[in-house]
């Protein structure tokens, strides 16, 4: 029997690798809650009209696209177009040809980890290096990341520690506030040589062609504050119709990704420098990247574009929990990543079409979204794809059995009188593949029986009768095998 | 370029196209945003300062408040925005060098830098600066202490108030306590790439 990709992955994972996913998303989730409870009245409200200034954006693209094009043009910023990973990486390569410039520092982005444009870059003789200190450990490890906002939460201080002494970072020493400051050493003389910065953006508002960028560390600043030309590649859906609406937005974002109010450096960039400024750059790109979101706009799943990469759905979700982000074979990972991989691969869709089918359907990961995307929904409309264009799937279990017994009433009902056998077969040694790959980490519960219409008569209440908790001291107990 | 231009914009149309309804842009009420632990009774300064030390920020009040923090960390060495340094240089006794100048080819010969805030928000304990309130961008971030000058009437109570208030500036940066990560092991560390000490100071 062989399991699912994601249940292969999460059986392999190394003990001390899941423990410190499990613990920095489990950090990150409560911390959200706390914060987002404390502070508003009603923060789930606040997340369900975020969710639709984000749906309104995606379905006026066609209007907020040249919008905000001209507002940036009209700020001194020149924009670039890109269909394709390809075209993206080759715009960035473009620029930094025509200016000579040899040497790059990178804030984190995701759209540049889409186009593996750091690989592209270093194959055609830029330096270019990650100044996130996640990020730069991924880089010299030659990693990749496993998370949206903690790149490298499935690794710990000694993994960490070994890369430093091999990459000549100073003596094996895993103290953090060591290797913070070792990175911080290294990587200033980094952005002070630098002749560009590339960034990404988080929101860009239409109104005033506004680039907003978040980092707790402050280096996107630094990368503003040496670099002379400044790149940013701008997923075409990252518009934000209003200035205020930034307001709302940021207000979401650091709560939901790490409890935060706000982040720490939260940038307003408009062009580049003015002209008092010494530091900073003295030119602007954006780049607009599609690279497969024109297809997700196209498909049933458009609400995916919504997502603000804050994390939380990876947080809350016991599959990720367990199999980490890597399980996820692609940029993003956790159920954000089941729905979009699928989506942004295009004809390579049937490479991932097992991603949708990871999750229990809890619906955890919608109530963490703060724009309130029906991740759930999108799954199940992705597996239903799978399924018309016939995608095998192996390591799922063989459902022909089930089908029988749940399409014949007499059989089903032979089934629950004989059921309670179960309770007295070694069913760990029965032959059945599917049930002993179940049972591998798993054990059935005991089989009670039970008659659910008997049980529903008598919990019957007079309407208007406060509704007693199941079980609760006045209710009839819930049969032992519902549930 | 422009082909991938048309090519987008075109594939964004025909992907809408078959809407039969867009969803419309919602309205919303600042009221959703507002926090409730905000207390409205107190000033801006005094929330501010609240605030900002909930972020590991340190707000001082006048130039003898600061000058005594620098002695106490035996920071000497640092560099000042020409524009504040009349305003300060009583306060500096014998002993400190402060530059007027930022000379980035010795980034790490500044142990303080101090510039101008361009407001603040009360709430969150952010400082906010702007590229022509900060002379320079490689003094407000390079050395280990940053200190903001800030004027009292420049304090916004919330985020909704500061953002829809945004000066036509084409860096602006809203600060909220030093530099930090918690990328190893969701350890807290302050001082990544920008200043470990974020000071707030405030002068009459």
């Amino acid at each position: 029997m062989k399991f699912q990709a994601i249940d292969q992955f999460a059986a392999n994972l190394k003990p001390s690798t899941q423990a410190a996913v499990y613990d920095g998303s489990k950090k990150g989730y409560d911390a959200r809650t706390k914060t987002l409870f404390d502070h508003f009245e009603d923060p789930n409200r606040l997340r369900v009209v975020a969710g639709e200034i984000k749906q309104h954006v995606v379905e006026n693209l066609d209007t907020y696209l040249p919008q905000v094009e001209a507002k940036l043009q009209a700020n001194g910023v020149i924009v670039h177009w890109a269909a394709t990973a390809e075209a993206a990486n080759q715009a960035v390569l473009d620029i930094m040809r025509a200016r000579n410039a040899k040497k790059m520092v990178k804030s984190k982005t995701m759209v540049s980890e889409e186009t593996e444009l750091g690989h592209f870059l270093e194959k055609n003789g830029v330096e270019c290096v990650e100044t996130d200190l996640g990020e730069f450990i991924i880089q010299i490890d030659g990693d990749h990341p496993s998370h949206l906002v903690k790149p490298i939460i499935h690794k710990n201080r000694r993994d960490i520690a070994v890369s430093f002494e091999k990459h000549g970072l100073g003596a094996y020493n895993d103290d953090p506030q060591t290797i913070t400051q070792r990175a911080r050493v290294h990587l200033r003389k980094k952005y002070l040589e630098a002749d560009v910065a590339l960034t990404g953006a988080n929101f860009i508002s239409a109104e005033s062609g506004r680039l907003v960028l978040v980092t707790n560390e402050g280096n996107s600043r630094f990368c503003l504050a040496a670099a002379k030309t400044h790149i940013a590649m701008v997923g075409i859906e990252k518009i934000l119709p209003r200035d205020r609406d930034l307001a709302l937005l940021l207000n979401l974002l650091a709560r939901s990704a790490t409890g935060q109010q706000l982040t720490v450096y939260t940038e307003f960039i408009t062009g580049p420098k003015s002209a008092a400024q010494p530091d900073g750059p003295e030119e602007m790109h954006v780049i607009f990247v599609d690279n497969g979101r024109t297809d997700v706009l196209a498909s049933e799943c458009r609400e995916i574009l919504r997502c603000i990469r804050c994390g939380a759905c990876l947080n809350v979700c016991p599959v990720y929990r367990q199999a980490s982000g890597h399980a996820y074979r692609s940029v993003y990972p956790g159920p954000v990543g089941a729905v979009l991989t699928p989506l942004l691969a295009g004809k390579n869709f049937p490479a991932f079409a097992d991603l949708p089918k990871a999750s229990s359907l809890c619906g955890a990961c919608n109530e963490v979204c703060p724009v309130n995307i029906p991740i759930p929904d999108l799954l199940l409309r992705l597996r239903d794809k799978g399924k018309q264009a016939h995608v095998p799937s192996p390591g799922m279990p063989p459902m022909g059995p089930w089908a029988l017994l749940a399409s014949q009433p007499t059989v089903w009902k032979a089934a629950l009188v004989g059921g309670k056998i179960i309770n007295h077969l070694p069913t760990k040694l029965l032959p059945i593949p599917a049930l002993r790959a179940w049972e591998n980490k798993r054990s059935l519960p005991e089989w009670k029986g039970g008659d659910f219409r008997k049980w529903m008569k008598g919990r019957a209440r007079p309407l208007g009768a406060p509704n007693v908790s199941r079980g609760g001291p006045s209710g009839p107990a819930l049969p032992g095998n519902i549930l | 370029m422009s082909a991938d231009r048309e090519a987008i914009l075109s594939r964004v149309r025909g992907a809408l196209a078959p809407l039969h309804q867009r969803a419309s842009l919602p309205d919303w009420d600042n009221e959703l945003i507002h926090m409730r632990t905000l207390r409205g009774d107190v000033d801006a300064w005094t929330l501010f300062q609240a605030r900002m030390k909930l972020v590991n920020g340190l707000p001082l009040e006048g130039a003898p408040a600061l000058v005594a923090w620098l002695v106490q960390n035996n920071w000497t060495h640092g560099y000042c925005d020409p524009l504040l340094w009349p305003r300060l240089q009583s306060a500096f006794p014998a002993g400190f060098t402060v530059e007027t100048t930022f000379d980035r080819t010795r980034v790490d010969d500044y142990q303080f830098g101090i510039t101008r805030a361009a407001g603040a928000v009360a709430e969150t304990g952010t400082l906010i600066f702007t590229d022509a309130a900060t002379s320079s961008r490689l003094a407000a971030l390079t050395p280990w202490a940053h200190i903001a000058v800030l004027d009292r009437a420049q304090i916004h109570l919330d985020l909704q108030h500061a953002v829809t208030q945004l000066a036509d500036d084409p860096n602006i940066i809203f600060c909220t306590g030093p530099s930090k990560t918690a990328d190893v092991e969701g350890i807290l560390i302050e001082g990544v790439h920008g200043p470990g000490q974020q000071v707030a100071l405030l002068l009459e």
